[in-house]
């Protein structure tokens, strides 16, 4: 029996080949500890009783949630942080260069073939790059951050081809909402999704960031993609042997196949409350929004700002609307300075933001309240999620946000 | 924990969420003792008082679905459960109970051929016996052996470091 992709990451990080169900101890590549969380797993530390931190240079912390912080207690966090930096001789410590799922990848941290940890749900966005990735807990980080290793059940697996050319307005977040809708919150729950076909083959690496960031959302363990030539370039190595070993063999055993014609796709939107909650934009143009918000580790990235900018270009948003921009990383911040997608947005109406979580997890500038409408592009729209639990959250692709954002009504791309 | 143990069993079904286990409203108790009583409230009420150390749980599929809350397995933990033994474990509950020194046991069969209160012979990674029938079941790796036997995922470190 051949194996499929997650075994095989798997297989060759413990060194001998692994099956779905079996539990192993991985070696970790890398750990992530966003802002939240350090205080937390600082404390399950010591309290563990190690004295040093078992490869300094394979940890990352990351300030983003918490940045600016808003809170007169957020800033504990960081100095929290700093101190442990110190202390453990902890080098990679980003303070203020964006969010933790963009850099990540995009600092040059996680590669094709890693396993990482993250004390974050959607530590599930590595899997762009053909890397096992986990949200965990911050106990299980302190064993981590003491030892290096961590016991994972090897997952079964859920394969979702998806062929053909996608329509103009369809992006991949349509495609993994309509997933999400499909499988239900729960209906990847513990298991490994692997994406293919060749509609994501033909997808450049941040569209396919946004469908392993989303993974988690259908409960999924992971969400991973074979790595390529263009996963290669973003992650600055060579198209070695070793990275084309890092695919599923033809005779590997899926808990369940699902066929999608990228044809088929329409924008679609997750209406209140619920992340599977999916329709398509089409049946619910018209409604009224005050704010819409692009941005968070899901669709902060230079095309999705471009994407945005395409539309906004020479148009004004709706003198009732607030556009919220946040750029995921300082990288894409500069990038999209220089190309003048910033001034586009900006000539638009657009409020452009510093890189980070804020308003994504209800901390930062632009919260809402009771029976106001926000079209989102980040990854949850659970009640009370950015702002009161009246809040009205809809989330949508980079293209629905803008051409929402110029209607003031929610309107197809 | 390698040694039989005989329990008396509660069933509960498909699907026990960890807002079951233990409600919201009871998170942030100072401690996991002030917890015990409102275990299982939502479905059942009377179940946290009946339980007594020992005993273990016997479930169907997806047990600890839901919320990533670790106050879920450590109040299973603290009422003195045994065991849960269910058809499948939602993932982060999984985690969360072996890290809290709680043993998990999967079994597809058991759920449907035993009844509340019958008695069962555990040995861990062998067998479970009910009702003169035996159920094989999976041994966990030595390394999560080491983590429930120390009692939770602290105190093994502790242990490891030569601390207890």
């Amino acid at each position: 029996m051949g194996q499929t992709l997650i075994e095989k990451i798997i297989s060759k990080n413990v060194g001998h080949p692994v099956k779905a169900g079996d539990i192993v101890t991985v070696n970790v590549d890398y750990c992530m500890i966003d802002d939240i969380m350090v205080p937390f797993a600082v404390q399950k530390f010591e309290e563990m009783g190690f004295d040093k931190v078992w490869d300094p240079d394979k940890v990352v912390l990351i300030y983003d949630h918490f940045l600016p912080a808003t809170q007169v207690d957020d800033s504990r966090h960081f100095r929290v942080g700093d101190e442990f930096a110190r202390k453990y001789d902890i080098k990679n410590v980003h303070r203020t260069d964006g969010i933790c799922h963009q850099l990540m990848t995009e600092a040059g941290y996680v590669k094709p073939g890693h396993i990482a940890f993250g004390t974050d749900s959607h530590t599930v966005t590595y899997g762009c790059v053909g890397a096992f990735s986990t949200g965990i807990g911050y106990t299980e980080m302190a064993g981590i951050l003491g030892t290096g290793q961590l016991w994972v059940k090897v997952p079964e697996t859920i394969k979702i081809e998806i062929d053909g050319t996608l329509p103009g307005n369809v992006t991949s977040k349509d495609i993994i909402l309509k997933i999400i809708g499909d499988l239900t919150a729960s209906g990847a729950t513990y298991q490994s999704i692997e994406f293919t076909g060749s509609t994501v083959e033909a997808m450049s690496v941040a569209s396919r960031m946004t469908m392993s960031n989303m993974a988690v959302e259908a409960g999924a363990k992971c969400g991973l993609f074979v790595p390529d030539d263009k996963t290669c370039d973003y992650c600055k190595i060579d198209y070695s042997d070793e990275v084309k070993e890092l695919v599923p063999d033809n005779d590997a055993s899926y808990s369940r196949i699902i066929r999608l014609r990228a044809e088929d796709m329409v924008p679609v939107m997750a209406c209140p409350s619920l992340v599977d909650n999916i329709h398509p934009v089409s049946e619910l143009a018209g409604i009224k929004v005050d704010q819409v918000f692009l941005g968070s580790c899901t669709n902060g990235r230079l095309e999705d700002l471009r994407t945005a900018a395409t539309i906004l270009k020479g148009k004004k948003v709706a003198p009732f609307v607030k556009l919220i921009v946040t750029p995921a990383s300082r990288k894409i911040y500069r990038e999209a300075l220089a190309d003048g997608t910033l001034e586009i947005l900006s000539d638009a109406g657009a409020i452009i933001t510093t890189p980070g979580c804020g308003l994504c997890c209800g901390r930062g500038g632009g919260i809402l309240s009771d029976d106001e409408v926000v079209v989102a592009t980040n990854n949850r729209n659970f009640l009370g999620r950015m702002g009161t639990s009246k809040v009205q959250i809809y989330l949508a692709s980079p293209a629905t946000a803008a051409a929402t954002a110029v209607a003031g009504v929610i309107t197809e791309a | 924990m390698s040694d039989s143990f005989t329990a008396k069993i509660w069933v509960l079904g498909d699907d026990i969420d960890t807002d079951i286990i233990l409600p919201t409203e009871y998170l942030a108790m100072k401690t996991v003792q002030d917890m015990k009583p409102y275990a299982f409230s939502p479905l059942r009420p009377e179940l946290a008082e009946k339980i007594k150390p020992g005993d273990m749980i016997v479930a169907g599929k997806n047990f600890g679905c839901g919320s990533s809350r670790e106050q879920a397995p450590e109040v299973v933990k603290a009422l003195g459960v045994s065991c849960v033994v269910a058809k499948s474990y939602a993932r982060i509950f999984f985690r969360n109970a072996i890290n809290n020194g709680l043993l998990l046991i999967e079994n597809q069969d058991l759920y449907d051929e035993v009844k509340e209160g019958d008695v069962a012979t555990v040995t861990p990674g062998k067998s479970i016996e009910v009702n003169g029938k035996t159920y094989e079941i999976a041994s966990l790796p030595d390394n999560l052996m080491d983590i429930l036997n120390a009692g939770g995922l602290v105190q093994a470190m502790r242990k490891k470091n030569g601390l207890d």
